[in-house]
């Protein structure tokens, strides 16, 4: 079990070093010729306007809460799924259930009008 | 030193380092993504554990949502993204003695311990995690009651989230 | 264990006889090997990704009527390693008051949440990286590592744009993994198991016919993940110019354009593996590694063509409207299925092939046409609604000129 995580970090090294040696070759093949004109933000062609900072909605924040709310409840759905071939109609009532109570939240933050994105 | 307990202390060394950049870090974003290692080196010491789906849950709960949440809150509410005060207060003195006070009672209680010497029992041949977890979830003499409470407990959150953002619309 | 059916272990039993008679102890050999051997892998993977290029500029010219590169070499072939060179020797420029370190570290890390989906990619019965036994689970966590790449890039771009276009982007992103990890959640069921390749080994008959509702819900989502059209929020290029690429040139913009194109590639091949059977194909694969490992490059490549055909046929969609499409429908619809998936299975499972198959066939298209039912009568009254207060604006205005 443990060299399987172990294959697991050979690629996560080799997934890194292979970047890394891209970006590495790029950055001592180029030229260097910095100039400020070169380094300013991109605006379209014009200068920029007020800070590289903006007042975000809270639609993002909302959108990533129920994200996670779900994402919990899938990852709890898991282990049930894994053994639902063995298993009878209790454990799957059981899990219609589960998944049906979360189905209410969705509607519940539908009907409150939390996925408008307006 | 056998090689698990070697890479076991560089994992646990990294979570303690980038622990302590979290929170002494000035800059936001540079504070949640100091969090994001801290959360990936955790994963990394439950697939040393041979938790597989615990460390892959890991990723994808705590890296996947909960730090992309954080980097969204920091973007939502500051407009200034580095903390400008000091980095000490006027009392650090008295909570530096305490942290070393508990630091060193702890050592002193785990002095008597034996755990540090023994390696971890051998999980017994064929043992597949994903099928234990999956029977303690669905079988009606373990944890069924838990999971269908979960979901409530799920639904709360939900609920109590939509609460919160309904009023601050 | 002769060439033919088992090329791998023969070349790393080789290598680790060659290095423990080196004096190398036995652990340290296999080590090596292993990493070897993912090198290798890795290695291949990038060169596939450069023909990709030339793939997807011939594929898109096609669709628009065009040749595509035909200059260089025959073909064009020669095309990708000329846009390599370019890369290459292009400055490396960062952006004035750009975080230095978090902006050269994203590209990187979107690459490399790439490369390590190819772990547990089943390439043949016994050729493959990690058999990990929750290897669903480790797409999903891929592609968590991928996304958080997209914010860093867009937050240390100092770029209002490349902001925006970031946390759009991941807001979809986000939103799409949920149908995505139930649509995976489904052959998990049909397989009672994580494992890709325990998956592969189930399907004695291919889950597209046990569940091609579930199909369709992964492939939509896995679009939506790849951030390409018409989900490409984040390089939204009438919108926010180049979304959070903007301030990125050369090899770090190769390095993200590589990613998704290779990222494209590594989902078409896992709706092959989830859906169409993987390396199997009516026991070819048995005979030979060397069968088993282009049965499933097609497979990912005709993954990849649909996904290429729907990114030049439909256009982007606007962000509420995406928004509004998956958690308003797609979410709703892959737990119903979910639900009856796992009612059907547990129902119809102990009968005979005859009636399982098309009992689980039938209850996806029973749940489409009643879905598809909802949608046709809650359109029809939108349009009735719309056309009800149009048709009172225009009362109103002959009424008072």
């Amino acid at each position: 079990m443990n060299s399987q995580w172990l294959l697991v970090a050979f690629f996560f090294i080799v997934g890194l070093i292979i970047p890394v040696g891209a970006i590495v070759a790029a950055a001592i093949l180029g030229p260097k010729k910095p100039n400020p004109i070169k380094q300013t933000t991109y605006e379209c062609g014009i200068e920029t306007v007020g800070d590289s900072w903006v007042q975000f909605k809270v639609q993002y924040y909302i959108f990533a809460l129920v994200f996670l709310v779900f994402d919990v409840e899938t990852v709890f759905l898991f282990p049930w799924a894994v053994k639902l071939g063995q298993l009878g109609l209790f454990a799957v009532m059981e899990g219609i259930v589960f998944i049906s109570i979360l189905v209410v939240g969705l509607v519940y933050t539908w009907r409150k009008g939390m996925l408008e994105w307006a | 030193m056998t090689v698990a307990q070697i890479i076991f202390l560089v994992v646990a060394l990294v979570t303690l380092v980038s622990a302590l950049m979290v929170v002494t870090t000035q800059n936001l974003i540079h504070a949640a993504l100091w969090l994001v290692v801290t959360l990936f080196a955790v994963a990394i010491l439950y697939a040393l554990l041979n938790a597989s789906f615990l460390a892959v849950v890991q990723v994808v709960v705590y890296i996947g949502a909960i730090a992309i949440l954080f980097i969204f809150a920091v973007m939502l509410t500051r407009k200034e993204m580095r903390d400008q005060g000091p980095q000490l207060n006027a009392s650090w003195g008295l909570s530096a003695l305490l942290a070393v006070l508990t630091f060193g009672g702890l050592f002193a209680l785990l002095q008597g311990w034996d755990g540090m010497s023994k390696t971890v029992a051998a999980l017994p041949s064929g043992f597949d995690a994903m099928n234990e977890l999956g029977t303690a979830l669905t079988s009606p003499n373990a944890f069924v009651l838990p999971f269908e409470v979960a979901s409530v407990l799920l639904l709360a959150a939900l609920v109590g989230a939509v609460y919160l953002a309904f009023n601050r619309k | 264990m002769n060439f033919w059916t088992d090329p791998l272990k023969l070349a790393a039993d080789w290598l680790i006889g060659l290095l423990t008679g080196w004096g190398m102890p036995a652990g340290v050999a296999l080590g090596l090997t292993a990493f070897l051997g993912v090198l290798l892998l890795i290695t291949v993977l990038m060169v596939i990704d450069i023909f990709l290029v030339w793939l997807e500029r011939k594929v898109v010219a096609r669709f628009q009527d065009r040749i595509g590169p035909n200059r260089l070499g025959p073909f064009g072939l020669i095309q990708p390693f000329a846009d390599i060179i370019k890369l290459l020797i292009k400055e490396d420029t960062t952006p004035a008051n750009a975080d230095k370190v978090v902006y050269n570290l994203a590209p990187m890390l979107s690459m490399m949440s790439v490369l390590i989906l190819w772990a547990i990619v089943p390439l043949a019965p016994r050729i493959l990286g990690v058999d990990l036994n929750v290897g669903a689970l480790y797409i999903v966590a891929a592609g968590a590592i991928g996304t958080l790449s997209i914010i860093m890039a867009g937050w240390s771009s100092n770029n209002k744009f490349a902001l925006i276009g970031a946390f759009r982007q991941v807001a979809v992103l986000v939103s799409f993994e949920i149908p995505m990890v139930a649509a995976l959640l489904i052959p998990t069921i049909l397989a009672g198991s994580m494992g890709m390749n325990a998956i592969i080994q189930a399907q004695n008959v291919w889950y597209v016919w046990l569940s091609p509702l579930g199909a369709l819900i992964f492939l939509v989502a896995a679009i939506a993940e790849l951030g390409r059209s018409p989900f490409d929020m984040g390089e939204a290029e009438s919108e926010l110019v180049a979304g959070y690429n903007i301030e990125y040139s050369g090899m770090k913009f190769g390095m993200f354009y590589a990613g998704e194109l290779l990222h494209a590639l590594t989902f078409g091949g896992f709706w092959g593996i989830l859906f169409f059977g993987g390396y199997r194909f009516f026991g070819l694969e048995q005979v030979s590694p060397f069968l088993a490992i282009p049965i499933l490059l097609t497979k990912a490549v005709i993954g990849y063509w649909i996904i290429m055909w729907v990114k030049y046929t439909m256009m982007r969609i606007r962000i509420d409207h995406m928004l509004a499409f998956n958690w308003k429908f797609l979410t709703p619809l892959a737990f119903v299925l979910l639900m009856v998936t796992a009612l059907a299975n547990v129902l119809l499972r102990g009968a005979s092939a005859w009636i399982y198959i098309p009992g689980m066939f039938l209850s996806n298209v029973i749940l489409g046409w009643i879905v598809v039912e909802f949608m046709r009568r809650y359109s029809r009254a939108e349009r009735e609604k719309a056309e009800g207060a149009a048709k009172a604006r225009t009362v109103l205005e002959i009424a008072h000129p």
